[in-house]
């Protein structure tokens, strides 16, 4: 047996693997739903229901969605050019950070819309210069980012532990360790009354569309390509590949602390060290299995959130730890990594 | 069995999709001949041969080594019987030595210790028997690419391989290590062992082999004692018509356009540049001709704007660009033919229409939006002009043969009428097709007024093509000669690095 490359990656390849590598979880985790004692059909059930089965569960799925959108595109925006970011994570904590610090007072007396890009820039700028240091790093030393981002996470949390607990510590929180809030005309408004479903979820779905349309249509787009496929070949043509990575790097980031200011902004409304539930490390898998196309970060978005919302209703209903959404999560991811290598390869006698 | 032959392929039919690789294929080998397998890029040599060493199954038909049948699709069993295969990129592990490369996979693994000592006299023996000289201690990593095709044959004749098979031996070779490798293999042969070697190069097929089987689309077109043919009949079997290189026309060369003094460099690793003197005039082909690893890529790297200079001047038509970078090269009329197409030439998983614009993409931009309808039509342009075959504008660069590869690249560099290029190994690994489409495209360069500089490992080639010929040698360049006072013995001598200097310094 042999591995041998396709001559051309098909489209609807690239659109079966994800579904097939999320099926193949699926039936992986079944397996150990039933070890737990429960039908996999109930279970599986209860967890549609719990995403999708009222007005509430929906707008709470899609609440989910919206951080995950972004950690998602800031993934696939640097995978795409072979810039490994794991660092999602600490780059949407900054970003969090940047926007309450700012949002609590400073800001007081701005037009609402002048505010608010003001606090979105904060954000970004803040994931972005996270990043730009072990992007920095690695274009200058060959210091391995994916160490260094990863590392990173876990600083940043502390950072956040710190501040939570000093300077921007809420004198009026009771001694719980949260940051100021927000001021509260700074908020998000609601998209839908009555829920925590916000207008981030439009901006997000707004920023994959213009990320789209950068990445197809643009100079900046077909560079990045050309540097993420074969720098050398690249360079050779007169790419300038430190540039081009750097800048990559700072939209990277920028994505992934744009989500951190949105969520603050939005449905939390201040800083904690529990805030993300791992939305950047979810990024990962959403941006693998959405094969790093920006529409397919939406979908994969859309279907992560599912199973960590309908988790949570699934071991109320059923006793099945709520931990089996990670599973799925990495169990789906393995198998999506498996399916891509089908997608470029073939197996020949 | 017929008389004496040791492996007979008999309607060998292996089809991949609606291609057919091998098409009916009958072929035999006596015992201790060397057997040419000739045919251009494409013509299902090296699939015939991984048919018969059990890489593929096929389709249809047999493979029989001393009247036996050997079983579809097992390498083991193509060992098993005697058949040693050395594949044109090596398989070998950078990081072990040359003994442990040999034994490996021939020894149990489960096997607790190995046999060092007897291993390493069997090896030994080897060597000796057949004039392979090697250190069985050396890391595989730090051999030249002759030495670890020793290290390949001698792996196979460990297994004890009785036929022999080469494909494309001598593609990462100059030219001294492969007369010497073939020296080696007619050793071999008169010593018993039955050899086959793939090649589209007609020089060794007439020079290495007893017998040629001419193959092209798949099918054997034609099969001939070596000593009864000659490479222009072979040549038209091979591509199916009768291809000529286009000749060089005398005609006086301008003005200096690109005049280097002093060139030094140093680069991790590689060979550096020492001092290097040239100068290339309108409407005139430099040749740079040497041993490969001799400081070719550091001076191709450093025309091309990739390499910084230690010391030294380049001027380009009076303007100074000894700090020139990859795109101001392009903006400047500078055109660059890299040495590794499919490193540095293309990006292999982008359009051809990608590929095409790469280098001035800019200029097929507004707003920082590509105009897509307009680099889609300038590489449509290049595909007709330069005659890319297999490919239109969204085509997978990957998917172009080598040698519409370097027509695109080319393409791109002529297209925009360059003052100077930098040609670096145009016709690497191309077919005999191929080859005469590049020289004819660098002549009509030539003669259109443009300087080029053509750095190549093969002799013919640069020969041929060049005004005026300079020997690379351990960094360090000869004083120039024109093509007309050009004798092999004199070439070779400057090649080794000896060559009168007008004045000492």
């Amino acid at each position: 047996m042999r591995f041998e490359r396709r001559e051309d990656v098909s489209l609807p390849a690239l659109i079966l693997a994800p579904l097939i590598a999320v099926l193949a979880a699926l039936v992986l985790c079944a397996g150990l739903i039933a070890m737990a004692g429960v039908s996999p059909w109930l279970a599986y059930g209860e967890m549609l229901r719990g995403a999708f089965g009222s007005r509430l569960a929906v707008t709470e799925t899609f609440t989910r969605a919206s951080p995950l959108i972004l950690t998602g595109l800031a993934a696939a925006v640097a995978f795409r050019a072979r810039l490994w970011n794991i660092g999602g994570e600490g780059q949407f904590y900054m970003g969090a950070l940047a926007a309450a610090a700012l949002g609590h007072s400073a800001l007081a007396g701005w037009p609402l819309p002048l505010a608010w890009a003001a606090l979105a820039a904060a954000g970004m700028a803040a994931g972005a210069v996270l990043l730009l240091v072990p992007a920095v790093l690695r274009l200058r030393f060959g210091v391995d980012e994916v160490v260094t981002t990863l590392l990173l996470n876990f600083i940043v949390l502390l950072i956040v532990g710190l501040m939570v607990e000093g300077v921007l510590k809420d004198p009026m929180a009771f001694g719980w360790p949260q940051s100021v809030p927000v001021a509260a005309g700074l908020r998000l408004p609601d998209l839908v009354p009555r829920s925590r479903l916000h207008v981030g979820i439009v901006l997000a779905v707004v920023v994959v569309l213009l990320v789209w349309l950068v990445q197809a249509r643009t100079v900046f787009g077909a560079e990045t390509r050309a540097a993420g496929l074969n720098p050398r070949a690249a360079a050779f043509a007169g790419v300038p590949i430190t540039a081009t990575l750097v800048k990559v790097a700072l939209l990277s980031g920028g994505l992934a602390g744009l989500a951190g200011a949105i969520e603050v902004l939005g449905p939390v409304g201040y800083v904690t060290t529990t805030m993300s539930p791992g939305f950047g490390y979810a990024g990962i898998v959403v941006a693998m299995l959405a094969a790093l196309h920006p529409l397919g970060v939406v979908a994969a978005s859309v279907f992560v959130a599912t199973v960590f919302v309908g988790a949570d209703a699934m071991s109320r209903a059923t006793g099945v730890p709520s931990f089996i959404a990670d599973v799925i999560m990495a169990v789906a991811l393995l198998a999506m990594l498996v399916a891509l290598l089908f997608t470029t390869w073939r197996v020949r006698r | 069995m017929s008389g004496g032959a040791v492996l007979e392929l008999e309607g060998i039919t292996k089809r991949f999709g609606a291609l057919v690789a091998n098409d009916d294929v009958t072929l035999s080998l006596k015992k201790g001949e060397v057997l040419a397998l000739l045919g251009e890029n494409g013509a299902g040599k090296t699939t015939l041969m991984n048919i018969l060493f059990g890489h593929y199954a096929a389709d249809a038909g047999e493979v029989r080594v001393e009247g036996r049948p050997l079983p579809p699709g097992k390498p083991r069993a193509a060992i098993a019987a005697g058949v040693g295969m050395v594949h044109q990129h090596f398989t070998l592990a950078g990081n072990l030595t040359v003994l442990e490369n040999i034994v490996i996979g021939s020894e149990p693994l489960w096997k607790v210790g190995s046999d060092r000592d007897g291993a390493a006299r069997k090896l030994m023996q080897l060597s000796a028997t057949f004039g392979l000289p090697v250190d069985p201690e050396a890391r595989v990593g730090d051999l030249s690419v002759g030495e670890r095709q020793r290290v390949e044959i001698l792996k196979a004749l460990y297994r004890d391989a009785r036929i022999l098979i080469l494909d494309e031996p001598t593609a990462v070779l100059a030219r001294p290590e492969a007369e010497q490798l073939f020296r080696i293999l007619r050793g071999m042969a008169q010593g018993g062992l039955s050899i086959i070697f793939i090649s589209h190069k007609l020089h060794e097929v007439m020079g290495a082999s007893d017998r040629v089987v001419v193959l092209r689309g798949g099918r054997v077109v034609a099969e001939r004692a070596t000593a009864e043919t000659n490479p222009a009949e072979l040549a038209e079997l091979m591509v199916g018509r009768a291809v000529a290189r286009p000749k060089r026309e005398a005609h006086a060369a301008g003005a200096p356009v690109v005049v280097a003094k002093g060139l030094s460099a140093s680069a991790g690793g590689g060979m550096a540049l020492d001092a290097v003197d040239f100068e290339v005039r309108t409407g005139e082909i430099l040749g740079i001709v040497g041993v490969s690893g001799n400081g070719q890529a550091m001076l191709g790297r450093v025309l091309s704007g990739l390499a910084r200079l230690d010391a030294g001047t380049i001027t380009f038509d009076g303007r100074d660009i000894a700090r020139i970078t990859p795109r101001a090269a392009v903006r400047m009329g500078i055109g660059r033919v890299p040495e590794d197409r499919h490193a540095e030439g293309v990006v292999g998983d982008l359009a051809v229409w990608e590929n095409a614009v790469l280098e001035r993409v800019r200029d097929f931009s507004r707003w920082g939006f590509v105009r897509r309808r307009a680099a889609e039509a300038h590489a449509a342009g290049l595909i007709a002009r330069f005659d890319i075959r297999g490919a239109g504008p969204a085509t997978r660069t990957r998917l172009l043969s080598g040698g519409n590869m370097q027509k695109l690249i080319l393409g791109r560099n002529l297209a925009a009428g360059p003052r100077f290029l930098l040609a670096n190994q145009p016709t690497r690994g191309l077919d005999e097709g191929a080859i005469a489409a590049v020289h004819q495209e660098l002549l009509m360069a030539r003669s259109e007024g443009a300087a080029i500089l053509l750095i190549s490992e093969d002799l013919e080639e640069a020969v041929g093509l060049s005004d005026r010929l300079q020997a690379i040698s351990k960094g360090r360049l000869s004083e120039p000669i024109a093509a007309e006072e050009v004798d092999a013995r004199r070439l070779g001598l400057m090649m080794a690095g000896v060559w009168e200097t007008r004045d000492a310094v």
